[in-house]
């Protein structure tokens, strides 16, 4: 089902949280939501889910304007950053939640969790509380009970953002694979870039309130339409008006007509990468990022001098 | 050795401030045996003060249990003009010395007050089982209030959230998401509540008019036998208003599962 949300604004007094926001969400996509704190992400997936009222603006899903309509009766599946779990209840109740609510007839309730629970791989674990569960599985449960309703519009917000940094990775390949599987539209927010273009068809970069950019992760990697897009999805160095990333300055031990003579400040070695700390000739720093064989064959050390060109750089149109 | 200092220290001021007394009645009541005790509180008098107290708790403890969760909600989710007043407000009658509130009732409610006309029309507010019902509801409103009120911050919205998004309406989620959250803190203002219910003196004294037989309560009961130098019946008396307040605390304790006692 898709999503659109035309001129949505939002203010908590005198924060601008949402400022004249349109979106499109084709059906079945996966779209992600960028964008540092602060950004109006969260506060545009909860307009989208109902739990927040826009000031201005319209919400609909499949075409029908929801703007006034309760959360309750959105049919979108929510999952919160902190689980939101239902402590007193057991796994296997908190998943049933929805269909219980909705008066399902008891066999089909069980035969629902049960997949269900199979399905987010917490089965053993259904009579279980919440509290006994770790923050993975947790969230798992939580998105089996945004599931069990056979949500229209599955919303996550910042789902893995409690969790460490190996269960997180593990996590977002299983949520593509369950979308892949599933094709429900689903849109989660999130601050991490890197989560953004593993996961996501479509990445919106938010900031201040505003969209930046919309496109595919490539797209905004190497077409950014501002220079906070070009610097908020990967490493950037800004030359004077020109921006670079790192690995597209190219390092030579001896000069040519195109490149800028610069001292080596500092070289940290990341395993397969190197990053190269320079000081340019007219004292601008900058950094390259070199793999471990070309620092190897360029030789290089701390306080000696290496010649850089830009491959590839990008100017902005200032406003 | 200073810890053990500690825990004597701690030991007798609970031993003569709390037990003692409390052993004391005890012990005085059944000074002369069963049978005195008994059949001091089972006069028709001692009886029917008995069917008055648990009455006026039977009606003001529901009530202000409705009450104190419905307006801690509404202090905890909900915003509206004149919060801070209602969240102070809740809080006079702990301020208020109980016998200012028996005056007040019966200014209020007496023959010249602003209700008394509804004496005239047949309904006896004051030296009657109406006022004091009243006056008790006052002086216990607050406790469930103050117990459900950090509760509520503590949860927070978004299991309500969550329950709202997966299509439970208001009352579902109040009833299977807030209500089972809250539910110990109800429990225990419940108890607090029933505690001052049974135990107020001051304020049902002023309102009540002491009517032997009709508008007195235990604790009256309990003033009026001791004015009489009848010491077995304000001791036996006594201890009934005791019991009913640990039966009420073993209640809530037999209640609460084992697993929820952290």
């Amino acid at each position: 089902m898709a999503i659109v949300g035309r001129a949505l604004t939002k203010r908590f007094g005198d924060f601008a949280a949402l400022d004249d926001v349109s979106i499109e969400v084709p059906a079945g996509s996966l779209t992600a939501l960028l964008g540092p704190s602060g950004s109006g992400k969260s506060t545009l997936l909860r307009v989208i889910a109902g739990l927040e009222r826009p000031d201005r603006g319209t919400v609909e899903l499949d075409g029908v304007d929801v703007t006034r309509r309760a959360a309750q009766k959105r049919g979108v599946g929510f999952v919160f950053q902190h689980y939101a779990a239902f402590k007193h209840m057991t796994v296997r109740d908190n998943v049933a939640f929805g269909l219980k609510v909705r008066r399902r007839p008891r066999a089909e309730i069980r035969a629902r969790v049960d997949e269900l629970l199979e399905l987010v791989q917490i089965a053993g674990w259904a009579d279980h509380y919440p509290a006994q569960l770790s923050g993975g599985q947790r969230q798992r449960m939580a998105l089996a009970r945004a599931l069990a309703v056979e949500p229209k519009v599955l919303l996550l917000d910042e789902p893995f953002g409690a969790l460490d940094a190996r269960v997180r990775k593990d996590l977002r390949a299983w949520l593509r694979r369950l979308h892949d599987e599933m094709h429900v539209t689903t849109i989660f927010v999130t601050h991490d870039q890197e989560e953004a273009m593993e996961i996501a068809d479509q990445i919106v970069l938010m900031n201040h309130g505003r969209i930046e950019q919309v496109g595919g992760p490539r797209e905004l990697y190497e077409e950014p339409a501002t220079e906070f897009v070009m610097s908020f999805v990967g490493p950037v160095n800004r030359l004077g008006e020109s921006f670079v990333r790192p690995h597209d300055l190219e390092l030579r031990a001896e000069a040519n007509g195109e490149t800028t003579p610069g001292r080596i400040e500092r070289i940290v070695h990341l395993g397969f990468e190197v990053r190269v700390e320079l000081r340019l000739e007219d004292g601008r720093e900058c950094w390259a990022q070199v793999t471990r064989d070309e620092a190897e064959q360029l030789e290089l050390a701390p306080g000696g001098t290496v010649f850089v060109r830009a491959r590839r750089t990008k100017v902005f149109q200032t406003t | 050795m200073s810890r053990w200092l500690l825990r004597l220290a701690g030991l007798s001021y609970l031993l003569v401030i709390l037990a003692a007394p409390v052993g004391l009645v005890f012990w005085k009541t059944f000074e002369h045996g069963f049978g005195p005790a008994w059949d001091a509180v089972t006069t028709p008098a001692a009886k029917h003060a008995l069917y008055v107290t648990v009455l006026i708790a039977a009606i003001a403890v529901p009530a202000n249990t409705i009450f104190g969760i419905v307006c801690a909600i509404a202090i905890v989710r909900r915003r509206f003009p004149g919060k801070g007043l209602v969240n102070a407000l809740v809080d006079l009658p702990l301020a208020l010395s109980p016998v200012v509130v028996g005056l007040a009732f019966l200014l209020l409610y007496g023959r010249n007050g602003w209700f008394g006309w509804l004496g005239d029309h047949g309904v006896q507010v004051v030296f009657a089982l109406p006022g004091m019902v009243l006056v008790t509801i006052f002086v216990s409103l607050p406790f469930v209030v103050r117990e459900v009120v950090p509760v509520l911050r503590e949860i927070g919205t978004e299991q309500e959230q969550a329950a709202a998004t997966l299509g439970a309406s208001p009352f579902q989620t109040f009833r299977r998401v807030t209500l089972p959250a809250i539910r110990w803190a109800v429990a225990y203002g419940v108890v607090l509540t029933t505690a001052r219910a049974l135990g107020e003196f001051g304020a049902v004294s002023v309102i009540s008019g002491h009517v032997v037989g009709k508008t007195e309560t235990m604790t009256l009961h309990v003033e009026e036998r001791f004015q009489s130098f009848d010491y077995v019946g304000a001791y036996a008396a006594s201890v009934v208003l005791a019991m009913l307040a640990i039966a009420t605390l073993a209640a809530m304790t037999l209640l609460k599962p084992k697993e929820e006692t952290r």
